[in-house]
C-alpha cells in the first residue's frame, strides 16, 4: 500500500490537491449561496416593515388612537379596536398562563409513565399544530351557541386562551426541565413536601421562562384574526364595553366581558377588503401598531431568555 | 393540589375532543342532506346561491395550490437556510439569526395578508402578464415567506441534533462543511428535516388570513395560481363575516369546510409527530 | 463548525522549529527503521492553554506506534494534530512541525490545506461514529470524495477492506442495509474499513477499543496486528496492556511533554524514566 518513492507520493498528493480544491470550490459556493438566501429572507423581513411604514406611519396620530371608526377614512380610528385588543388579552393572559403553568407542572414533575399521559402528550403537541380558524368554528359551536355565551369579549378571551396553551405549557416544560436537579432535592433536603418545593423553589427559579412563554404565546394571540372573525366579531364599532372599573362600589364591574367587541387585526382586515385606499392608510397605521406591539412583546422575550442564559452560563 | 394540576394538564385533551364533537356533530347534520359522495366530487361550491351546489374540490384545489407554491419556496430556502445555520455559521452569527427568524414568525398573518395584496401584488403584476388582482400565485409566496422560519427551525434542530462524532468522522475523512453537510449531516437528520416540511406543509394548509385578504374570496376551480380563488380558510371567514343563521345548512357548510381542513391537518400532524420521535430515538 | 480554515495567528519559521527543544535532551530521536512521518519540536495551543510543548517524536514506516500516558497527558491532542482535526474549532495554534516521509511536507503548516492533510491521514474515533447510511455506502464514502464513484471499483474496493476488516463475511450478504444494525465492534471495525478504504498514508487510532467490550476488543487488536504489515499506525491508548500486545514503539506523555520514547518490549521490561516506571507498574494514572 504505501508509496515509497518520493515520486509517486507527490503525483498521489497532487491528484489529491485537484480533487480537494473541485471539493472546496462546490463548498464557497454553497457558503455563498447560504448567504444569498439569507440576505433574500432578511431582505423579505425589511421589505415587509418598510412598505408597512411607509405607508402607514405618517397615518399615526393622537386622533386615530382616540376616534372610533368611521365612513369617512380621514375620520376614522381604532378606539374600539385597541380597547379590544387590550380586554380581550386581558381575558386570555388570566386563563392561559395559570392553566397553561398548572399542566406544564403536571407533566413535568407529576405525571406518572402511563398511557394517559402519553395521550396527553401527544395531544399537547398535536393541539399546537391545529389551524387557528379550528379554534374559531370550536368556539362558535360550543361558547356562542352550546354554552350560549355569545359573540363577547369573554368567548374571544376564552378561544384565543386555548390557541395558545400549548405554547404557555411547553414553554413550562422546558423551564421546569432546565432546573438544576441539586435545587429540587436541597429543597426536599431542607424537609420541603412536594408542593412547598413546587411553590417556593421551582416556580421562582423557572419563572423567567415561563414569563417567556407567556409573552410569545401573548403575541401571537394579539395578532390572530381568524378565530376572532368565525366567533362573530364586529367589524364596525362606535361603542366601548363597559368600564372594568368605576367610581363606585364594588369598584370593579365584569360587564366588559359580554360585551360585543372588534379587535385591530379585524379592524386592519376591515380596512384592507375597502376599495378605496385613503381606508388602506388607515390599515396600514393599525399594522403599524400591531407589528410594534407584537415585535416588542418578542424582542422582550428573547431579551428574557437571552439574560437566562448568561446567567445559566456563570 | 396535584388533582388540579392533572386537571389543567386535562382540559387539552377536552379541547382535542370538543373540537371533533363540533365539526362531526354540525358535519352530520350537513351531510344528513349532502350526500358526502356529492360532497367529495362535485365541482362547484355555490351554498348561498339559487340554485346552491356543494363541492369542496374548489376550495379544496385552492388550499392545495396556495400551499404547494409555499412549500416551492420555503422547502428549498428553508433547507438551504438550515444547513448553512447549522454547518457554516459561526456561533455569533446563528445567535443572531435565529432570534430575527423567530421575529419572522411573529409578524401578524394579517400584515402578511397587507403586504400580499398591497405590495407584491401590484409589484408582480408588472413582469407576470395575467396577473389577476387576487391570485394565488403572491399570497402562495408571501405563505412561504412565512413558513419558512418553521421549516428553518424545525430543520436546523435535527441538523444540530446530529452527533458531533458523525461530523468529526466525515471531516476526518476529507469532507469539506457542503460534502458533510450532504452525505451526513442530511441523511442522519432526514427525519427531521421532513417532519419540518410535513409541519410546513400542515401550517400552510391552515393559514387563513393572507389567502382571504389576497387570493379572493370566490370560489374557482382552476389550474391557473394566477386567477383568484378561495381556500377552505377564506371560505369560513367569507361566511363568518355574513348572518350566518345557527343550523341553517349555510352554517353547517362552515363546519364541514372545516372538518375536512381538520382531517387534512390532523394527517399532516401525525405524520410530523412520528418523524420527529422516530429521528429523535436514532441518536 | 467554525471556519476550517488555519487559525494560528503565528506561525513559527522552519530555522526555529529545527531548533533543540528544551524538554527533549535528543533533538531528533533515531531508530532503526525507515521514517513515515516525524514530529519536530511541535508545540499546540487550545486558546492560552499550552497542550503540548516541544515534542519530538519518529513514526516508523508500517509499524504501530503507542501514544500512552495519564489522562490529559496530551496524547489525543497529539493524535489530532497529524490530521489537523484541531482547526475545525477556533483558537487552536499549532508551532513546529509534522512531517510526512518520504517527501517531507510539514502538514502543520499553515499553508497546507487541511482537508488535504485528512486525504492522506485516516482517523479511527473512540467511538464507533458510522454514517447513516448503508454498510456499502460507509465504505465508499471516502472513496466517493475522492471522485471514485464507478460501481465495479468501489465494488472491488469495499469488498478488499471489508476483508482487511475482518468484517466481509459476516456482512456480505447485507451490505445495503444500515450501520447501525450492526454491533458495536463491527461498527467499529466498519469505521476501520472506511478508513483504510481511500488507502492513506497513516492512520490514527484515538482509543479504538474503549467503548468495546473484551472479545470486540481482542479482535480489533487482531485486526491491527494484521494491518501493521501495510499501514503505518498511530495509536492513542489507556491500557498499558494493549500498548504491550500491538504497539512496536512506544512514547510516553505527561502533561503535555513527551517523557520517553522506545521500542515498546525494551520500554515496559527496562523503562528507562522514574515516571514511565511508575506509569506502567500502575503507580498513577
Amino acid at each position: 500500500m504505501a508509496a515509497q518513492n518520493i515520486a509517486d507520493v507527490k503525483g498521489r498528493t497532487e491528484e489529491l490537491a485537484s480533487v480537494v480544491s473541485a471539493a472546496r470550490r462546490k463548498d464557497y459556493i454553497f457558503a455563498i449561496i447560504g448567504v444569498l438566501v439569507l440576505i433574500i429572507s432578511m431582505g423579505m423581513l425589511v421589505a415587509l416593515l418598510y412598505d408597512l411604514f411607509v405607508d402607514g406611519i405618517p397615518r399615526l396620530s393622537w386622533d386615530f388612537l382616540t376616534s372610533f371608526p368611521s365612513r369617512r377614512p380621514a375620520n376614522a380610528g381604532i378606539l374600539s379596536a385597541w380597547v379590544g385588543t387590550s380586554l380581550v388579552m386581558l381575558v386570555t393572559a388570566c386563563l392561559a398562563i395559570p392553566v397553561g403553568v398548572m399542566a406544564g407542572l403536571y407533566l413535568e414533575e407529576y405525571a406518572p409513565k402511563n398511557w394517559l399521559t402519553d395521550i396527553i402528550e401527544i395531544n399537547v403537541s398535536n393541539l399546537a399544530g391545529v389551524p387557528s380558524i379550528i379554534y374559531g368554528l370550536l368556539a362558535l359551536g360550543l361558547f356562542v351557541y352550546i354554552l350560549g355565551l355569545g359573540r363577547t369579549v369573554l368567548v374571544a378571551g376564552m378561544v384565543l386562551a386555548l390557541l395558545i396553551l400549548p405554547v404557555v405549557i411547553v414553554a413550562t416544560r422546558e423551564a421546569v426541565r432546565s432546573i438544576p436537579v441539586a435545587l429540587k432535592e436541597g429543597a426536599y433536603g431542607i424537609g420541603a413536601d412536594k408542593w412547598q418545593t413546587m411553590w417556593h423553589y421551582i416556580i421562582p427559579a423557572a419563572r423567567p421562562g415561563i414569563l417567556t412563554g407567556a409573552i410569545v404565546g401573548l403575541s401571537r394571540a394579539i395578532g390572530e384574526t381568524a378565530p376572532v372573525i368565525t366567533i362573530g366579531a364586529l367589524t364596525f364599532i362606535a361603542f366601548l364595553p363597559p368600564a372594568p372599573v368605576q367610581g363606585t362600589p364594588p369598584f370593579v364591574n365584569f360587564d366588559w366581558l359580554s360585551a360585543p367587541f372588534t379587535v385591530m387585526p379585524i379592524q386592519m382586515f376591515n380596512w384592507i377588503s375597502r376599495p378605496q385606499e385613503a381606508f388602506h392608510v388607515n390599515a396600514a397605521a393599525t399594522g403599524v401598531i400591531l407589528l410594534a406591539m407584537s415585535l416588542m412583546m418578542n424582542a422582550i422575550a428573547i431579551w428574557i431568555r437571552y439574560r437566562l442564559r448568561r446567567a445559566h452560563k456563570s | 393540589m396535584s388533582v388540579l394540576l392533572f386537571l389543567a394538564a386535562a382540559l387539552s385533551v377536552v379541547v382535542t375532543t370538543s373540537i371533533v364533537y363540533i365539526l362531526v356533530s354540525e358535519s352530520w347534520s350537513f351531510f344528513a342532506t349532502i350526500p358526502l359522495w356529492t360532497f367529495l366530487t362535485d365541482t362547484q361550491w355555490t351554498p348561498v346561491f339559487a340554485e346552491p351546489r356543494y363541492g369542496i374540490l374548489p376550495l379544496l384545489t385552492a388550499t392545495l395550490w396556495s400551499a404547494g407554491i409555499a412549500l416551492v419556496i420555503a422547502i428549498p430556502l428553508g433547507t438551504i437556510l438550515a444547513v448553512y445555520l447549522s454547518e457554516y455559521a459561526r456561533p455569533a452569527v446563528r445567535e443572531t439569526i435565529k432570534p430575527m427568524l423567530e421575529l419572522l414568525v411573529a409578524v401578524p398573518t394579517v400584515v402578511y395578508g397587507y403586504f400580499a395584496l398591497l405590495f407584491l401584488t401590484p409589484l408582480f403584476k408588472q413582469f407576470v402578464p395575467g396577473l389577476a388582482g387576487f391570485n394565488l400565485l403572491v399570497p402562495g409566496i408571501v405563505l412561504g415567506i412565512m413558513t419558512l422560519p418553521y421549516i428553518v427551525s424545525i430543520s436546523e434542530d435535527a441538523m444540530r441534533a446530529v452527533p458531533g462524532a458523525l461530523r468529526e468522522g466525515a471531516y476526518a475523512l476529507g469532507m469539506t462543511r457542503f460534502q458533510t453537510a450532504m452525505r451526513v449531516i442530511i441523511p442522519g437528520a432526514f427525519s427531521g428535516i421532513t417532519a419540518a416540511y410535513v409541519l410546513g406543509m400542515s401550517r400552510a394548509v391552515g393559514e387563513t388570513m393572507i389567502l382571504a385578504i389576497a387570493a379572493g374570496q370566490n370560489p374557482n376551480l382552476t389550474s391557473d395560481p394566477r386567477e383568484g380563488a378561495a381556500t377552505i380558510t377564506a371560505y369560513i371567514v367569507q361566511m363568518s363575516m355574513g348572518d350566518l343563521p345557527h343550523g341553517s345548512l349555510a352554517y353547517q357548510t362552515i363546519f364541514a369546510a372545516g372538518l375536512t381542513l381538520f382531517v387534512m391537518t390532523l394527517v399532516f400532524n401525525i405524520i410530523g409527530f412520528f418523524l420527529r420521535r422516530r429521528f429523535r430515538e436514532v441518536y | 463548525m467554525t471556519d476550517i480554515a488555519a487559525t494560528a495567528s503565528e506561525f513559527a519559521a522552519p530555522e526555529e522549529a529545527a531548533t533543540v527543544s528544551a524538554h527533549t535532551a535528543d533533538a531528533s530521536i533515531s531508530i532503526p527503521h525507515a521514517l513515515r512521518a516525524e514530529v519536530r519540536n511541535l508545540s499546540f495551543w487550545y486558546k492560552e492553554f499550552q497542550a503540548l510543548k516541544g515534542i519530538q517524536l519518529p513514526i516508523a514506516d508500517r509499524k504501530v506506534t503507542a501514544l500512552i500516558g495519564a489522562s490529559g497527558c496530551g496524547k489525543s491532542t497529539l493524535l489530532r494534530c497529524f490530521n489537523r482535526m484541531h482547526d475545525l474549532y477556533a483558537g487552536n495554534r499549532y508551532d513546529g512541525e509534522i512531517v510526512l516521509k518520504p517527501e517531507g511536507e510539514n502538514i502543520v503548516s499553515r499553508s497546507v490545506d487541511p482537508i488535504l492533510v485528512r486525504m492522506r491521514v485516516g482517523m479511527v474515533f473512540q467511538k464507533p461514529n458510522p454514517f447513516p447510511k448503508s454498510i456499502y455506502e460507509n465504505v465508499a464514502a471516502g472513496l466517493r470524495i475522492r471522485g471514485i464513484n464507478k460501481r465495479s471499483a468501489l465494488d472491488e474496493r469495499v469488498e478488499q477492506v471489508l476483508r482487511q476488516a475482518a468484517l466481509w463475511n459476516e456482512v456480505k450478504d447485507r451490505l445495503d442495509s444500515s450501520a447501525y444494525d450492526l454491533s458495536g465492534g463491527q461498527q467499529q471495525r466498519l469505521c476501520i474499513a472506511r478508513t483504510l478504504a481511500p488507502e492513506p498514508e497513516l492512520i490514527l487510532l484515538d482509543e479504538p477499543t474503549s467503548a468495546l467490550d473484551p472479545i470486540a476488543t481482542a479482535v480489533i487488536e487482531e485486526l491491527v496486528d494484521e494491518l501493521r504489515k501495510n499501514v503505518t499506525i498511530i495509536i492513542v491508548t489507556h491500557s498499558m496492556q494493549q500498548a504491550a500486545r500491538i504497539s512496536d514503539y512506544c512514547a510516553f506523555m505527561h502533561l503535555g511533554q513527551l517523557i520517553e520514547f522506545g521500542e515498546t518490549e525494551q520500554m515496559f521490561t527496562n523503562p528507562g524514566n522514574v515516571k514511565t516506571q511508575d506509569y506502567i507498574t500502575g503507580r498513577f494514572g
